[in-house]
């Protein structure tokens, strides 16, 4: 719900750049080799996102417990607690003796279910309308970008209450919700890039030599809109988990049937002073998830234009 | 300057109906009948015709809107489901709570946020500085209901020296105001920070350096200005996610605010006080951004013309 002003498009990359000038507090240039090592740079940020990745798909295979599993013998244990089978268990069970450990795994699960689809879906709608509306302008265009003003007079999460209150708790409505909230932000800066794009001089010669609309959008005005199309996706993706999470702490997101990290949270309201584990652990995931994600999204930024650095 | 703020008002009026309308089609985009919906599963048939009539769903939608557009320029929203007075009314009653969070939220932001970027920016690199965007890097990233719920577990709970829920005096209020507060901190601690890197990188601070002033007086007099145009464009924003982050963080301590009424509403199916709430809390960030919009033009001589 934040980033509506982080999305400034940071125009078009060349990849031939290889070292980045910025002057610094005094107006010194400063030079550094930015790409060589900006690769390994980029890569070590992903670790972290990897390793959650790695999580969210294989855990839940690895770990042998059902997050379903009501076991009242078990309830409120803390982590690394005993179980009534003589097991410890490392993240404790909740109010009704579920493991916390398998909670959590497939929490993971439903947020990079609802964060990359929602991105995909927001972003290629956005990714279309962005492009289409600033290629071929006019009335197109100004239809399409009052109505994209029209939605951001609401604040999104707002309209995400609204709309996800409608259509009722469930995965694919959380996305359906989430990518009408969302398209907005990705139309924006592929709009920006394309109209920025279609006047240069390489886009010209094209339509000199004769090619189609259909031939300049594909291999030129979409390539070009990509790398500021992606680190914007990858900003967005945080920010598509913590709402997901929001809505589902709200009891508008995912069903009871799929505890997403924010119905969990919800759940352990009630037992805060018995069992601060409940909502403690889901919401140190939650977070180090989207700060691995802004971290990487920063790193990709800095990686596809070295020029927009920000330090 | 007439011109650019009639263009404004124009805008903002445009936008407002705009908001209505989608507010108009997603209530009735509900799968089934709203009126079936608000009753549940258990209504009887005459009662679920009697509420279509009086809420005008039996007449052609085209006749609908317009009623509805009516009705919404007489501030008439209906009257609500479970609370036994209009819409419009239960709303206003609860904005007061929601305005008093909202604003000590941004008070609080602006607070803590502007004098540590100038610090940070001030000494650059230092550990004070990697500190401060450190932390407004993990303030974007944590969710403000969980750190709602830490704040009741730390302080209420564990300490036992503020209350966790509803509405009284300084200690009731504080919990809340800073949580909502946080988020916004790292916004605008990040877009000050590079908002005054880039100032501190342009020809005239190099020249107010040349001439001799302190780094100090180079920063609060000559950057600081500068860099605070964006930050108060952006602190607009913010204020509407505030709005929106009050829903939440209203729900977290039991505030008695507009965004819990929503909240609750939506659980009883008040679909009326539902469409209240959203058209007032919009129709407050569209007003904010208004008068954002007009302040930028007094700060900025530039864009007036532009």
């Amino acid at each position: 719900m934040m980033s509506r002003e982080t999305s400034k498009a940071s125009g078009v990359t060349s990849g031939a750049e290889l070292t980045s000038q910025r002057p610094n507090a005094l107006g010194a240039e400063i030079r550094r080799p930015a790409l060589r090592s900006g690769r390994l740079v980029l890569l070590s940020w992903f670790g972290p996102l990897l390793a959650f990745i790695l999580v969210a798909v294989v855990g839940p295979i690895l770990v042998p417990f059902n997050p379903l599993e009501v076991r009242l013998a078990d309830r409120l244990v803390p982590p690394g607690g005993v179980l009534s089978s003589g097991a410890t268990t490392i993240f404790g069970t909740d109010q009704v003796g579920k493991s916390m450990g398998a909670q959590l795994l497939q929490g993971a699960r439903i947020s990079f279910l609802v964060g990359v689809t929602t991105i995909c879906i927001a972003g290629s709608v956005g990714l279309v309308i962005g492009v289409v509306s600033a290629y071929y302008g006019r009335f197109l265009d100004s239809l399409l970008m009052r109505l994209a003003d029209i939605q951001l007079a609401f604040p999104s999460i707002l309209l995400a209450i609204l709309i996800a209150a409608v259509l009722g708790p469930s995965v694919p409505n959380v996305i359906i919700t989430l990518s009408v909230t969302r398209w907005v932000t990705f139309a924006r800066v592929a709009r920006a890039t394309t109209l920025m794009t279609k006047e240069l001089e390489f886009v010209q010669a094209a339509r000199a030599v004769g090619a189609r609309d259909g031939h300049i959008l594909l291999r030129h005005i979409i390539p070009s809109a990509l790398p500021p199309f992606i680190v914007l996706a990858a900003a967005e993706m945080g920010l598509v988990i913590l709402a997901e999470a929001s809505l589902s702490f709200l009891g508008l997101g995912t069903p009871p049937e799929h505890p997403s990290w924010g119905l969990i949270i919800a759940n352990g309201r009630d037992y805060l002073t018995t069992a601060w584990w409940i909502s403690t652990l889901p919401g140190i995931a939650l977070a180090l998830l989207v700060l691995s994600l802004g971290l990487f999204g920063d790193a990709l930024r800095d990686y596809l234009d070295p020029r927009a650095k920000r330090r | 300057m007439g011109l650019y703020l009639l263009r404004r008002v124009i805008h903002s009026i445009f936008v407002l109906w705009g908001a209505v309308t989608v507010v108009f089609i997603v209530v009735r985009l509900v799968p089934g009948d709203p009126a079936q919906m608000m009753f549940g599963a258990q209504a009887s048939a005459e009662d679920v015709a009697a509420l279509r009539q009086r809420m005008g769903l039996d007449r052609p939608v085209p006749v609908q809107y317009v009623s509805f557009l009516l009705n919404v320029s007489r501030l008439d929203l209906g009257t609500s489901l479970t609370l036994d007075q209009p819409a419009v009314g239960a709303v206003a009653s609860r904005l007061p709570a929601t305005a008093l969070l909202a604003v000590s939220a941004m008070t609080i932001a602006l607070a803590l946020s502007l004098p540590l970027d100038t610090l940070a920016a001030l000494r650059r690199g230092s550990a004070l500085d990697r500190v401060v965007s450190g932390l407004s890097l993990i303030g974007q990233a944590v969710p403000s209901f969980w750190i709602g719920i830490m704040f009741i577990l730390i302080f209420a709970r564990v300490l036992q020296w503020l209350p966790s829920s509803g509405i009284g005096g300084w200690k009731h209020w504080l919990l809340p105001a800073v949580t909502l507060a946080l988020p916004v901190v790292g916004v605008l601690t990040r877009l000050m920070r590079s908002g005054l890197l880039e100032v501190l990188g342009t020809d005239f601070i190099r020249t107010a350096h040349a001439k001799g002033l302190t780094n100090r007086s180079v920063v609060t007099r000559h950057a600081f200005r500068n860099a605070l145009i964006p930050v108060i464009t952006v602190a607009g924003l913010q204020f509407g996610s505030l709005l929106a982050g009050a829903v939440i963080v209203e729900t977290v301590f039991a505030w008695p605010g507009a965004g819990r009424l929503l909240i609750d509403s939506i659980t009883r199916r008040d679909y009326p006080v539902v469409q209240a709430s959203v058209l007032f809390i919009t129709t407050g960030f569209i007003l904010v951004n208004l008068i954002i919009d007009l302040s930028y033009g007094f700060l900025d001589p530039r864009i007036r013309f532009g």
